[in-house]
């Protein structure tokens, strides 16, 4: 079946968006704004708000209707297709099915400063009710911090013998996240270590079909908490250690 | 105004306290110098530029010092021998100096007084310079007056042209601060980059040049608005001091310099950070540049319910350190934030009784306020209607600086039409709450009254604490953001080293010594 966006009337197509345009306030930047509506293939753009922001600037708030429309059935999209397990039954996996304690190092790598990120996930608070993997048993967390450099990142995997790295990546300009994930990636393959981690990237702005072409094992996008990560975690390690008895 | 019935005793108990914790620090900051105090005591001699391979001289200079020298003895008696040596003036021997092979240490050292005569001339016109301006400063906010609060926004394209556009346009719509954000990771560089940038990371490179051109631009605006626009940039990193410097005598105007945020949140070494924010705070008090503390970042790691007594124990020890180094209470831009879980049932009851006391403890104080960032989606119409309840309590408890939230937090750096929305946004409660602060009173024993004197009581548990295990063994396990560093752990503990007895600098004595009216 066939959509289009919703306003108030089934397939009346209606958007709303708002931008900026480097010209003077006046009739001429609204007439100006309401052009590059219709470029843009909207039908009937109107501009409900013009307003000067400064000198040679004009700010729009613009809606009109679109006229394509998409069909959600021939739409893939790669999840992950684990299923998420509460804290509890977690830890139950871990002790019945692994036997031993699951390292995780986590870290906001390159010049990402921003640490809430990986706090949400690894830190014992969690985040907005969802506690982090810290407070889980037989989880043993390293939270590198922002900032850490991916062969300082993949010394201290190393020495903790981690079984699970965590990336995050919080701001994003100009795409140098994905220079830094995948360098991260070419770093483990040439140490040899890919194949023993499970490698996640999580973030605003990853989805898992991203991390996937990056070469990570799963990525994780905004609305993901800490269970989400341990699960997927605990899924792998226990899918792999059967592949390896086998 | 005593609004929230605090216990005054306990007040002045939290600065005692804080003031002990501060003076067993201050006495290992007496004994030690490091590379980057070194360097702005070259810069302030006039010392700038750099070699071909864009090493700035300052560095060569102390770099060759602790090379085949001893930096314990401080820079400037090296400088002052190879000026004796050489008969040049400053500015030969450093063309000289740039072009042969011949280091910092290839001449005989002379004695400290010969030195003192020698370099006098050069400390002096630094100094000179650090006054000018600061009366520059001071003739045009006399001529232009600011205002109780003031929005403070942030520009940060990476491109230093690009970010007076955008400064320029802030200005315009309202903002009466503006701050340069820095290029990510400039805080870990051990040195400062050189001349007008264009291109950087999540923010602009902080230079002198880049300094300089912002702050002619904002004097346009501001003779065009009148209203006098102040220029914000961060200290904080491994060169601490030579940006205090730099500010100093291109006009800014705050700048972000905490005594102990490089530690907590850059991983630098405590030691380094300690000794650093104490010479870059003395030219900061010398050159009338508010300072603003970064405890709002706490909470973007810790609980804002349950961690809000650390927020107020660091202001009260920032508060000190600010103190010895001669900054005066008009000077010291504490830090906090709203970053309360707005989920959270009464929260904003919780975030007006922080606000509030901070306010009241720190009466004379121009506080920092920062906005929500913690629990902002991208859910842009949510995160605009958390930003009105901050800028609602940045009114109701009548804060200094008011650094506005963006509804695109965390997804991109500000486009222009966000900042003037921000703006918007400030101004109107500005205007339609303006009186509130005299108008209102709280409830006796109400929630605010109740979680105020509870996070004071909080606060002078926790000093206590600190008081008897030290500042350096609190940071270790610990106390602020749920962040631990150790003793020797971190960056840039080899650029710090133990005072010779024979130390000589002659900027620092008169950083401590000259009498200023601020």
């Amino acid at each position: 079946m066939l959509i289009k966006p919703y306003g108030d009337t089934l397939n009346d197509g209606k958007v709303q968006l708002s931008f900026t345009l480097p010209i003077n306030y006046g009739p001429i930047a609204t007439e100006a704004a309401k052009e590059l509506a219709k470029k843009m293939g909207l039908n009937d753009p109107s501009i409900v708000h013009s307003e000067s922001i400064g000198n040679e600037y004009t700010f729009f708030v613009v809606y009109g209707s679109t006229p394509h429309s998409i069909e959600p059935n021939s739409i893939t999209v790669k999840t992950i297709d684990s299923p998420t397990y509460s804290k509890e039954e977690i830890e139950t996996m871990i002790e019945e099915k692994i036997g031993r304690n699951i390292i995780f190092v986590g870290a906001s790598t390159g010049t990402d400063a921003h640490t809430v990120g990986i706090d949400a996930i690894m830190n014992m608070k969690g985040y907005a009710g969802h506690y982090g993997l810290e407070r889980y048993k037989h989880i043993q967390t390293y939270n590198m911090g922002s900032q850490v450099q991916n062969e300082e990142f993949i010394r201290k995997a190393k020495e903790v013998k981690a079984d699970v790295l965590l990336v995050s990546q919080t701001v994003t300009q100009k795409d140098i996240h994905l220079k830094n994930l995948i360098e991260l990636v070419e770093l483990l393959e040439a140490e040899g270590m890919r194949e023993k981690v499970i490698l996640i990237v999580g973030g605003a702005r990853i989805t898992h079909e991203l991390a996937k072409e990056l070469g990570y094992d799963a990525g994780f996008g905004p609305g993901k908490f800490a269970e989400d990560v341990a699960s997927f975690s605990v899924h792998e390690l226990i899918r792999r250690n059967r592949l390896a008895i086998e | 105004m005593n609004k929230l019935n605090l216990n005054n005793s306990k007040i002045v108990e939290c600065r005692q306290m804080a003031a002990s914790i501060a003076d067993n620090v201050q006495s290992f900051i007496n004994k030690h110098t490091t590379v980057t105090i070194e360097r702005s005591v070259l810069r302030m001699m006039g010392i700038d530029g750099i070699d071909a391979f864009e090493v700035p001289i300052c560095n060569l200079m102390v770099d060759d010092v602790v090379k085949s020298g001893d930096l314990s003895l401080g820079i400037s008696i090296y400088l002052a021998s190879a000026l004796k040596s050489t008969g040049l003036t400053l500015d030969d021997f450093v063309k000289e100096y740039v072009n042969s092979s011949k280091t910092l240490i290839h001449y005989p050292l002379i004695n400290q007084s010969e030195a003192d005569v020698i370099l006098k001339p050069y400390v002096d016109n630094g100094i000179n310079r650090m006054i000018e301006t600061r009366k520059r400063r001071h003739e045009l906010q006399s001529k232009y007056p600011g205002k109780n609060t003031e929005i403070y926004v942030i520009v940060a394209t990476g491109n230093i042209h690009e970010d007076i556009i955008q400064a320029t346009a802030a200005a315009k719509a309202g903002a009466d601060i503006i701050a340069v954000i820095r290029t990510t990771g400039q805080s870990l560089l051990d040195y400062v980059p050189y001349g007008i940038t264009t291109e950087g990371f999540g923010g602009t490179y902080a230079t002198q040049a880049n300094f300089r051109i912002m702050r002619e631009a904002l004097d346009k605006v501001s003779s065009e608005e009148n209203r006098y626009i102040k220029l914000v940039n961060y200290a904080s990193g491994l060169c601490m001091p030579e940006i205090a410097i730099m500010g100093a005598f291109e006009r800014l105007d705050i700048l972000l310099n905490d005594s102990m945020y490089g530690i907590i949140f850059r991983d630098i070494n405590m030691q380094r950070t300690f000794v650093d924010q104490y010479f870059s705070r003395l030219i900061n008090a010398y050159a009338g540049i508010i300072i603003n503390t970064g405890e709002d970042n706490y909470l973007t790691t810790s609980d804002a319910v349950e961690q809000a007594h650390t927020v107020l124990a660091s202001q009260f020890i920032n508060e000190q350190f600010a103190s010895k180094a001669r900054l005066s209470k008009r000077l010291m831009g504490l830090g906090h934030a709203f970053e309360i879980d707005p989920n959270i049932e009464n929260g904003f009851l919780y975030e007006l009784a922080q606000a509030e006391l901070t306010r009241e403890i720190f009466p004379d104080s121009p506080l920092k306020y920062m906005p929500p960032t913690k629990h902002i989606s991208g859910n842009i119409f949510r995160a605009y209607q958390q930003n009105t309840l901050f800028n609602v309590v940045t009114t109701m408890t009548n804060q200094s600086i008011h650094l506005l939230g963006m509804m695109t937090e965390a997804i991109h750096t500000p486009f222009m039409q966000d900042r003037f929305l921000a703006i918007q946004n400030a101004l109107m409660v500005q205007k339609t709450m303006k009186s509130i602060y005299e108008e209102m009173r709280f409830k006796d024993n109400g929630i605010i009254q109740l979680r105020a004197q509870r996070v004071l009581d909080d606060a002078h548990e926790l000093l206590n604490k600190i008081l008897k295990q030290t500042l350096f063994k609190a940071l270790e396990e610990g106390v602020f953001a749920d962040i631990k560093r150790s003793f020797n752990g971190g960056k840039g503990l080899e650029g710090v080293f133990i005072k010779n007895s024979n130390y000589f600098n002659p900027v620092l004595i008169r950083l401590q010594e000259d009498e200023y009216v601020d």
